[in-house]
């Protein structure tokens, strides 16, 4: 039902021809609910400390014995770590390579659950079992542990191999429900017509079915970056990644490992990136929820 | 809705009518299409394919444990590559020089005796016997905080869904999905940073392990007493983590539930509020989050890791965590297996609970059918 709400709601948004009257109408139905414009300026407001930010405050990673886990002060106003460094330049510089590792898992997971979620379901019979007892075996491992096995043995080392490994991990959700999607898709009339024009299964999953799904799936991928967020920041937070570069998760790291929490001084230092990840989390998942509404108009009553 | 028309309507009910599920069951028909060997069936496959997975991570993969230990003794006490493997394999409990299928057979038929191999770092300690040392305490606070969040979460979310718009429904509405969307791990962090530290409301380097040290266990009012205070802050953060997700869910599905015809009729029949909100109204808003709550207690047991390692809990998760920093293979692998183990149990009993809670699973559909 609601698949068939969405699908309605969405041709009528796209029907707005300028891109810029798009803009303002969906900007419009978002700030009906205030949860979703907040995360909505949330999100907005942590890529840009992430990607823009950095590229206007200079970085400052110089060791400072003087001044280790110093109070906040107009020089520091968050204070700083264990080596005297300054914990907002920290926080600006350590969005970065968390956000991109969520944004290429939550892509590659996305991938691998539209193209065999919506081959499971249009094929149907033995493959579509196949896929789906496949589905069902890797959402029953503990994710989280297998997660950290993982990376234990291959210990990644590059954001690339990270996103993989988190993509591998956390396609099943999603995968089931696309394919529940595309067989509720299936029946509908106009893919009807498509097999009947014997179009190929390509064409009828690419051209026919994906385009009613797209706000579906942009709010899966959104939903997809907060686990990956969730799961990068654990193993991080665990040491299991070999700890280089500039990362809320690491910062939390070793805030927490080298006794930043029995420093009644360094509270801000530890609260910097908790309050950063989870804020940043926060967002995305309002965003998400205010985007439902916004293409599911049963739900805006 | 509106824009839907009768004939497209007509198909949706067809749609529903013919389920993934209920198609695969009439396939698979007679005795494998009851819902409890299917479920059985199911379990058995999953941990056949989790021991495989484990297998080719901790033996086939290029840079596997075993040639890392090989490797290992061979540069420790000076040894050839013959004697370092020999000494491998008794490590591993795995004939190195057999072929990998005969190797894999040989776990397997271990698996199956429940010989999961000996601890790398306390020779002659079973894996399985370690594992049961502290799987129960992991099992009792992530229960524990799961079942109160449960029971809490349904009743906050029944109520606001009734009193929907009121100003309760928005704080307990909003209040959930934030407290719902910030990692366990980090609430953890925060109760220890604010009221451990900061505060110092909470002793928290008292309440470390799974009970103090020295006193005698048994069912003694102290004892019981002394685990619950220990287990306390991991309960409380796997209640936090997880109630917003069932007051959110519980909310939709109930109001979901009153827009049903059936309790239109009960209301114009006359029945009692309270009638209808238990039997007509939160019976059916409830039944699908028993199968989310199986999906839960998978991540839950994954998520207790970071959480145990915060409290210093002696629970599976700091034992996981311990044995990847001293590279202890056999009961990494271990692990793996038996938290999948025990989220399959956990699914199996809400299974069985959602059929008896809906009649109507006996004929169609099981607790995984959306």
């Amino acid at each position: 039902m609601t698949a068939a709400a969405s699908v309605v709601d969405r041709r009528d948004v796209s029907r707005i021809p300028a891109p810029l009257a798009g803009v303002v109408e969906f900007l419009r139905m978002m700030s009906r609910k205030p949860v979703g414009l907040l995360g909505l300026i949330g999100v907005l407001f942590f890529l840009f400390l992430a990607y823009v930010a950095p590229l206007i405050v200079p970085l400052q990673d110089q060791v400072d014995v003087s001044a280790i886990y110093a109070k906040p002060s107009w020089t520091h106003p968050l204070g700083t770590d264990f080596q005297g460094r300054d914990v907002v330049n920290q926080i600006v510089y350590g969005g970065g390579d968390i956000i991109t590792t969520a944004i290429l898992a939550a892509l590659f997971s996305t991938l691998i659950a539209i193209t065999f979620g919506s081959i499971a379901a249009t094929v149907g019979g033995r493959l579509d079992q196949l896929i789906l007892a496949i589905t069902d075996v890797a959402l029953t491992i503990p994710q989280l542990i297998l997660l950290i096995v993982i990376a234990a043995i291959f210990r990644p080392s590059s954001f690339f191999a990270l996103a993989v490994i988190l993509a591998l991990l956390q396609w099943p959700a999603l995968l089931r429900q696309i394919r529940a999607q595309v067989l509720s898709l299936k029946e509908r009339d106009f893919v009807e017509a498509a097999r009947s024009l014997d179009l190929g299964l390509l064409h009828i999953i690419f051209r026919e079915m994906l385009p009613n799904m797209r706000s579906y799936i942009v709010i899966h991928f959104i939903i997809a970056m907060t686990l990956a967020i969730y799961a990068q920041a654990a193993i991080m937070f665990l040491g299991l990644v070999p700890l280089s570069g500039k990362n809320w998760a690491i910062m939390l790291y070793f805030a927490y490992n080298q006794g930043a929490l029995f420093f009644r001084d360094s509270f801000f230092y530890l609260m910097g990136p908790i309050m950063a990840i989870a804020l940043f989390q926060l967002s995305l998942v309002w965003l998400a929820s205010g985007l439902e509404d916004v293409f599911n108009p049963r739900l805006r009553s | 809705m509106a824009t839907i028309t009768p004939a497209q309507g007509e198909l949706q009910v067809r749609t529903l009518q013919r389920s993934p599920l209920s198609r695969v069951r009439g396939n698979l028909g007679g005795m494998l299409g009851r819902p409890i060997t299917q479920a059985i069936l199911k379990a058995a496959l999953t941990i056949f394919v989790t021991s495989t997975i484990t297998f080719v991570l901790i033996r086939l993969m290029p840079g596997s444990p075993v040639e890392i230990k090989i490797d290992e003794l061979m540069q420790q006490s000076q040894i050839s590559y013959a004697e370092a493997a020999a000494q491998a394999s008794g490590l591993f409990d795995i004939n190195l020089n057999a072929p990998i299928h005969e190797q894999y057979f040989e776990y397997l038929g271990n698996l199956a005796h429940g010989n999961l191999g000996n601890s790398f770092l306390s020779r002659g300690t079973t894996v399985m016997s370690i594992i049961l040392s502290v799987l129960p305490w992991t099992l009792f606070a992530v229960g524990t905080g799961l079942l109160l969040s449960f029971v809490v979460g349904i009743a906050l979310g029944l109520v606001a869904a009734y009193r929907r718009n009121s100003l309760l429904d928005h704080a307990v509405s909003t209040g959930g999905s934030i407290i719902s969307s910030i990692p366990g791990y980090l609430i953890a962090l925060l109760i220890v940073l604010i009221f451990g530290i900061q505060l110092r409301w909470i002793p928290i380097t008292q309440m470390r392990g799974a009970f103090t040290s020295g006193i005698t266990p048994g069912f003694t009012p102290e004892f019981v007493g002394d685990i619950l205070f220990h287990a306390s802050l991991p309960i409380t953060v796997f209640f936090l983590t997880h109630i917003g997700l069932w007051i959110l869910s519980m909310r939709s599905a109930t109001l979901a539930a009153l827009e049903e015809d059936h309790v239109t009729v009960a209301r114009a029949r006359g029945l009692t509020d309270g009638r209808i909100t238990t039997a007509y109204v939160g019976r059916n808003a409830v039944l699908p989050l028993v199968s989310q709550f199986a999906i839960a207690a998978g991540a839950v047991v994954g998520g207790a890791v970071i959480i145990e390692q915060i409290f210093v809990y002696q629970g599976v998760g700091l034992r996981l965590v311990a044995s990847v920093n001293q590279r202890d293979y056999p009961l990494m692998q271990g692990i793996i297996l038996m938290t999948t183990v025990c989220v399959i149990v956990a699914n199996l009993v809400a299974d069985l609970l959602y059929s008896k809670l809906d009649p109507r699973i006996g004929r169609a559909g099981g607790a995984t059918g959306k």
